[in-house]
């Protein structure tokens, strides 16, 4: 379980997934990738951790992953083959409507 | 959040591609992230807290963006068609500071302001050597890691002064990425995409599609000084797909058009418009002259990081076919607001929200809004909104149309009433070609209406005749009890009309 703040950039304990936090959940929640904690982007991944099969669904670069409520989002930064989870619960990829380029 | 992570994923994702392309000069994404770090190298001095660039659209800009978000301080871009004096008030604000700027104008201020001691210097170098330095080989480059902090401020737009004294807008960084997140597909563009920037660097749109390119990984061609031949010549040169223009260089690009059929840029798949009010003849005429390509219309303020409300392909095609007067009308109106942002429209004087159709001030509210000038801190209201100042409606199915500034209104008799208004009833009528109405001072009235009519060539629309015309359409007490004819309107070379200019004229002739 862990705090987060808008802008924190994370990496996964388990895969290349590079994300930041676009908007922070509230108070105390379990952000995992690939079924492991995400931990701070410089920081060491601890011995033993893997990729657990069930949290495969991957991240693509430039998507921004959001749950159910609205009330997390987190943008993959670098791809990888976890996938991203809040609480046990999988994000999923925020459908956005490609606008017109305007400037 | 901080831009330099979006060129970090650009360089990360598609480091080879063309970023920026000035003449035959060009800078991969790599090679801006490899220049913008050297530059935030010789930003970190311990001293320096702001990066001025008083220049033209150069590959300089795009680093100087990126370089001192990197460094974690303020981009400023200045206007370089302000008087000496009107800078030395802009640069006397950006202390301690780097100014960069062309090597003629570095030599000139340099003796002013080089004052490397102190807090107040502001060090004054030339865009020349530092497109040299950051670029050669072997420049030391700052350690890849930078500020992630949302409320930095990264960057300083000094708004264009149409109404008063300029004032610094703060745009953030959670402003601008929450823009770019919000509009931009990652790596959107095609590898043969290209756009056309010839909006100015101290222009908010300028800055946005720096930005908003390198997150879709198109290439920008850099236009430094627009006139509608270069427009083309570079358009068709250089395959451009996508171009973005204020109203009067569209303007000129049709009458630099005249008599041919067609514009001849195939390539041109996307045109978008902005920054001020677009005649509805001007844009008919284009989507003639570019049948291919959709066209659309942005509205945005320096205060909101650009865009909050688009006109897109599809509705101005749905707009030139209709019969329904409804929608035809949308051709004028700035579309609907982007999906993350919300618009609300209310009464001038007690602020309350008003409803479809009727007329009132703009209210915005979204994570790219900033409403904060220096000095003054955050105008958003306890609940998010900022006041545009804009005057405008919303018709029933939710499309913007702006009427002009509230602080233009017009105030006669206790009676409010917007020039936009009066000019667009006046601009229906077959000989008017651009029109503009002020309030003038009325010792009955307080203020009274006066207009200032461009005529097409061959028309002999008299006085009287259009006084009849908005008496006609509009209550009498609208009608102009003053018209003047002129040859052209005032406007500023982004495209806005400087009414200032008109009620100086008209109150000097009374």
């Amino acid at each position: 379980m862990a705090v987060f703040k808008a802008g924190t950039r994370l990496k996964s304990a388990v895969c290349s997934s590079e994300l930041m936090i676009v908007v922070a959940p509230e108070g105390d929640v379990a952000l995992t990738c690939g079924g492991a904690p995400v931990i701070e982007l410089g920081g060491e991944a601890p011995a033993g951790a893997a990729l657990d099969p069930s949290h495969k669904q991957g991240t693509q670069m430039g998507k921004r992953y959001t749950n159910e409520a609205g009330d997390i989002e987190i943008l993959c930064t670098k791809p990888g083959e976890g996938g991203l989870a809040v609480d046990g619960t999988a994000l999923e990829v925020k459908g956005a409507k490609p606008l017109p380029s305007s400037d | 959040m901080n831009l330099m992570m979006i060129l970090e994923m650009a360089a990360g994702a598609f480091g080879d591609r063309v970023a920026f392309q000035n003449g035959e000069d060009r800078l991969t994404y790599q090679q801006l992230f490899d220049a913008s770090g050297a530059l935030a190298a010789k930003l970190d001095d311990g001293r320096t807290k702001h990066l001025a660039m008083l220049d033209v659209s150069t590959l300089a800009v795009p680093i100087g963006v990126f370089g001192a978000s990197w460094a974690g301080i303020p981009f400023a871009p200045l206007n370089y068609r302000l008087a000496d004096g009107e800078l030395d008030s802009l640069i006397s604000q950006l202390h301690p500071g780097q100014l960069i700027t062309d090597a003629e104008r570095a030599s000139r201020l340099g003796e002013k302001f080089e004052s490397p001691d102190g807090a107040d210097y502001v060090a004054v170098g030339s865009r020349e050597s530092l497109l040299e330095a950051v670029r050669s080989d072997g420049a030391p480059i700052r350690e890849v890691s930078w500020s992630m902090e949302p409320e930095d401020a990264a960057i300083l737009l000094f708004t264009s002064g149409t109404t008063g004294a300029p004032k610094a807008a703060v745009l953030r960084q959670k402003h601008l990425v929450s823009y770019i997140l919000g509009t931009v597909e990652f790596m959107g563009a095609d590898e043969a995409d290209a756009s056309l920037s010839c909006v100015p660097p101290y222009h908010i749109a300028g800055m946005a599609a720096i930005a908003s390119s390198v997150y879709s990984g198109r290439r920008v061609v850099q236009l430094a000084n627009f006139t509608a031949e270069g427009w083309l010549e570079t358009a068709r040169k250089e395959a451009i797909t996508h171009a973005m223009v204020v109203p009067t260089m569209l303007a000129r690009i049709i009458e630099a058009l005249e008599g041919q059929a067609s514009a001849d840029i195939p390539s041109l798949r996307a045109l978008s418009y902005g920054g001020g009010k677009m005649p509805q003849t001007v844009i008919e005429k284009a989507m003639k002259l570019f049948p291919e390509t959709d066209f659309t219309n942005a509205y945005g303020l320096t205060e909101t990081s650009s865009t909050i409300s688009l006109l897109g392909p599809q509705d101005h095609r749905d707009a030139m076919a209709s019969e329904d007067e409804v929608v035809r009308r949308r051709i004028v109106s700035v579309g609907q607001p982007l999906p993350t942002i919300e618009v609300s429209i209310r009464d001038v004087d007690d602020e309350s929200e008003v409803s479809a159709g009727e007329r009132g001030l703009i209210f915005v509210r979204g994570e790219q809004v900033s409403g904060e000038y220096r000095g003054k801190g955050s105008l958003l209201d306890d609940d998010g909104w900022f006041n545009t100042r804009d005057g405008g409606y919303l018709d029933d199915a939710g499309y913007l149309f702006l009427e002009g500034r509230m602080d233009d209104v017009i105030v006669r008799g206790g009676e409010n009433m917007s020039p936009g208004e009066i000019e667009d009833v006046l601009l229906t009528h077959d000989g008017v070609m651009d029109a503009c109405v002020i309030g003038v001072p009325d010792e009955q009235w307080g203020e009274a209406v006066a207009a200032v009519a461009v005529l097409r060539d061959g028309s002999d629309a008299s006085v009287s005749e259009l006084q009849q015309w908005v008496k006609d359409r509009l209550r009498s007490s609208r009608t102009p009890e003053r018209i003047e004819f002129w040859e052209e309107l005032p406007y500023n070379e982004t495209g806005k009309l400087l009414r200032r200019k008109v009620r100086e004229a008209l109150r000097e002739e009374s």
